[in-house]
């Protein structure tokens, strides 16, 4: 659902990390990890709303892909040993991994991976992930190594794209409740509504992992999850709240906080259709208007970041524009005047019933009330933003938050919910997918991100902290956690 | 008594039938589609489309009705939008933790209850017999989670006796790990439930020194103990019953958030995630599997009403 989907996470894992991990001293082989989330898979198919929590469990652990979204960003090829791209770009042609197969034993085939591209982008897949391999025509298996995906048009991103497709074997049938994966873990035990395990795989094809299995605890309550930690009922726990709660894991003989990088960021979008919105001196007068640090620091006290942007530091393409609209409420209140609101103007805000929305639209309320703009806040649930804002498209102003990585591309798409319409930034974006190089495709969304930042295409309010907190006999778990996944390979535990 | 215990079925069945209709009708007045639980941003006409096809939000809402109905009608409360899992097991199993937490809960509180009430009655002029009516006064007072979170706070992260939270992944299997799961929550609920019951068990006990029946068997030569065995219990059990069926079943309900204090993975907070991912088939299952208890207890209560006082029994026969 919308809120466990845009809610804040954490995890991931440099690869530095996993290999370094290894080494640590003192580590048990033979340790099983034990995981504390709040995120809960609903069933165990990523291609059927199953929300964030199997992407935690599952991504890299029980699941491979033909390439794996790293820690830091990277994107690294997992079960595809070659990839060659033709002249014209729209013919990829992978070559297997050799020697890999299934939990059940069968082997890795091309038919496999064609099976699993194609799950994806089925009439009743519902993954998030469907648009972004639209690109794709066919895909051929010239034989049982080979993997030739032939695209309508040229997509530098198919392999980033790549790594959120599992590749499951095609005879698995349904896996809303059971798995068949290539990963270095399998399935063990899954008791809905607490706990999710995973054991190593003996016949895993690549380096054995630093542990011996996984054991996920699902908590509805923050307070819960955090006492499990506390208790020693769990070693690490996939994501901080609130920075209050952190206070109880200041001893650090027994705990350990790490704060990553996440791509979790709250903005206020505007419906840039409609008036005032349709100005931009308006939305850049907004920009102006709010003390961000302020407002990140009431959340977050000194975690987190502000962005000025909606590009996160894990994307390529990332810069510092935070000066581009600076706090500044006397030029607020001039631009407005300029946009013939001098005497500004009301809006309605539709703000999520969940923290941190509430607290922000009384912050926003507060701040632009000094440049005499009004705020009218009317509280609604996810579903309510689904259908209203983000469907019906019915709206003046939201606060959301959005999670994923690489998505400035949204700006690119007219038809998006905030409908921000600007011919230049949909070409940007399309070059960039058509680019030949990463260095190409970063130059042009960069480019794509300064142009909607001047236009204040919506209020970039901050970036969230992503906060993990262990014990310090635990080790070696990723601290980015992009596409919420986390990595158990290098867990370490003494 | 049997022509009761029919006519009590009936009742009993038009209830349910009732209550299913007001839950179906009250879920589909919330605003919003229940297909967004599926979908996130991103997603494209063709999935929106698929989505409403799969929970079946796109039919008008007489045939989804209709739909609820007769699958109602073959015990079937459907699969769940979010999991594509059936309800009924799911609410089985989640019942293998709820049930013997609430039992628990309740026969905890009567053994203390019932003589500590009954004591501080008998001695409400001593110093303990309005101690104990003062503490069950506070008992009151307290809200559930807050002593659920003192006693983790004490027991489970202080002292390390039990644990915090959580079940065994193994359910009953691991007896004794089910078992140190439970004590805390049983505790806690046990707790808020004996301040209430302890004081309806001190006005019953004093309604029940007061009485006429009781001075007479004194004067036929029983003890005050025999007196109040023999007479008074029985007489003072008619109300308390109906009080404990009401506890009974509230606390049932109350499970909600003992269960999410504990992450216990129980019908409370199996309900709870029901609504918050607008889950119909879960929310509809689970409410109305606690309805049919909460109904049942009431009427188990009026039936040992019955079997204890003759007089109850005489008024049915007498209609």
């Amino acid at each position: 659902m919308l809120k466990t989907r845009f809610a804040a996470q954490i995890f991931g894992l440099a690869s530095a990390a996993l290999l370094s991990a290894g080494a640590a001293l003192a580590a048990d082989p033979g340790a099983v990890i034990r995981v504390g989330s709040l995120y809960e898979p609903q069933n165990l198919d990523n291609t059927a709303g199953a929300g964030q929590g199997i992407n935690e469990a599952f991504n890299d652990n029980v699941y491979e892909a033909l390439f794996r979204l790293n820690d830091d960003g990277s994107v690294t090829p997992v079960l595809a040993e070659k990839h060659d791209v033709s002249a014209d770009g729209l013919a990829h042609t992978f070559t297997l991994k050799s020697g890999v197969t299934f939990h059940s034993g069968e082997p890795l085939t091309a038919t496999d991976v064609k099976y699993s591209i194609e799950r994806v982008t089925a009439e009743t897949s519902k993954s998030s992930r469907k648009k972004s391999l639209a690109s794709i025509d066919s895909i051929e298996t010239p034989d049982d190594a080979t993997v030739v995906i032939k695209l309508k048009s040229k997509s530098i991103s198919l392999p980033y794209n790549l790594s959120y497709v599992w590749v499951v074997n095609d005879a698995a049938g349904d896996i809303t409740g059971k798995e068949d994966g290539t990963g270095p873990y399998k399935l063990a035990d899954w008791k809905r509504g607490s706990a999710l395990s995973l054991e190593a795989f003996d016949a895993y094809w690549g380096e054995k992992p630093a542990n011996a299995g996984a054991m996920f605890s699902y908590f509805t309550e923050a307070a819960a999850l955090n006492n499990a930690l506390l208790t020693d009922a769990v070693d690490v726990i996939t994501s901080v709240q609130s920075p209050d709660a952190l206070a109880q894991f200041e001893d650090t003989s027994a705990f350990k906080i790490s704060e990553g990088k996440s791509t979790t960021k709250q903005i206020m979008a505007y419906n840039d259709r409609v008036a005032p919105f349709d100005n931009v001196k308006v939305r850049k007068a907004l920009a102006r208007a709010v003390d961000k640090k302020m407002l990140l620091e009431a959340i977050w006290g000194d975690r987190g970041m502000v962005l000025g942007s909606f590009v996160p530091p894990t994307d390529a393409w990332y810069e510092d524009l935070t000066s581009v609209d600076a706090y500044d409420p006397e030029s607020a209140k001039a631009l407005l005047a300029e946009a013939g609101f001098a005497d500004g103007f009301t809006f309605t805000l539709e703000t999520p019933n969940y923290d941190p929305h509430p607290i922000t639209a009384e912050f926003l309320k507060a701040e632009l009330a000094k440049v005499g703009v009004t705020v009218n806040i009317h509280v609604i649930t996810a579903n309510e933003w689904y259908t209203k804002v983000y469907q019906a498209k019915d709206f003046q102003a939201t606060l959301q938050e959005h999670v994923n990585h690489r998505d400035v591309v949204f700006y690119g798409n007219p038809d998006f919910y905030w409908g921000y319409n600007n011919p230049q930034v949909t070409e940007l974006v399309a070059a960039a997918e058509a680019s030949d190089t990463d260095a190409q495709q970063a130059d042009k969304l960069r480019e794509a991100n300064r142009i909607i930042t001047e236009e204040a295409a919506s209020n970039w309010l901050f970036l969230y902290p992503q906060i993990v907190v262990s014990n310090t006999k635990t080790t070696g778990y990723p601290l980015n956690g992009l596409n919420a996944q986390f990595f158990l390979r290098g867990i370490t535990k003494e | 008594m049997g022509r009761y215990l029919l006519r009590r079925t009936f009742v009993l069945a038009l209830s349910l039938i009732a209550a299913g209709l007001v839950l179906f009708v009250l879920l589909r007045l919330l605003p919003g589609d229940p297909s967004a639980a599926l979908l996130s941003v991103g997603a494209d006409e063709a999935q929106i489309a698929a989505a409403r096809e799969q929970v079946g939000s796109d039919l008008p809402i007489w045939m989804q009705l209709g739909k609820f109905l007769s699958d109602l009608a073959r015990f079937d409360l459907g699969k769940s939008f979010v999991s594509g899992a059936p309800v009924l097991p799911e609410i089985m199993a989640r019942l293998s933790v709820t049930l013997p937490l609430t039992v628990a809960s309740f026969l905890l509180a009567i053994l203390i209850a019932v003589p500590l009430g009954i004591i501080s009655a008998l001695r409400a002029d001593r110093w303990y017999g309005g101690l104990l009516s003062a503490v069950s006064q506070l008992g009151i007072a307290v809200p559930v989670f807050w002593i659920g979170i003192l006693l983790i706070w004490i027991v489970a992260v202080k002292f390390r006796l039990l644990p915090a939270s959580g079940f065994p992944m193994k359910g009953w299997e691991d007896a004794a790990g089910a078992f140190r799961a439970l004590i805390l929550p049983v505790v806690t609920i046990a707790l808020v439930m004996l301040a209430s019951l302890m004081r309806y068990v001190r006005s019953a006990t004093f309604d029940v020194l007061g009485a006429d029946y009781l001075r007479n068997a004194r004067a036929l030569g029983a003890s005050f103990p025999q007196a109040l065995i023999r007479h008074g219990i029985r007489n003072g059990a008619v109300p308390v019953i109906s009080i404990l069926g009401i506890e009974l079943a509230s606390t049932l309900l109350g499970a909600v958030v003992v269960e999410r204090v504990f992450a216990l993975p129980g019908l409370g907070s199996m309900l709870l995630l029901g609504i918050q991912q607008r889950d119909y088939p879960t929310v509809q299952g689970v409410l109305l599997v606690s309805t049919l208890m909460v109904l049942l207890i009431g009427f188990l209560a009026d039936v040992i009403q019955r079997v204890i006082d003759p007089r109850l029994r005489e008024t049915v026969t007498g209609r």
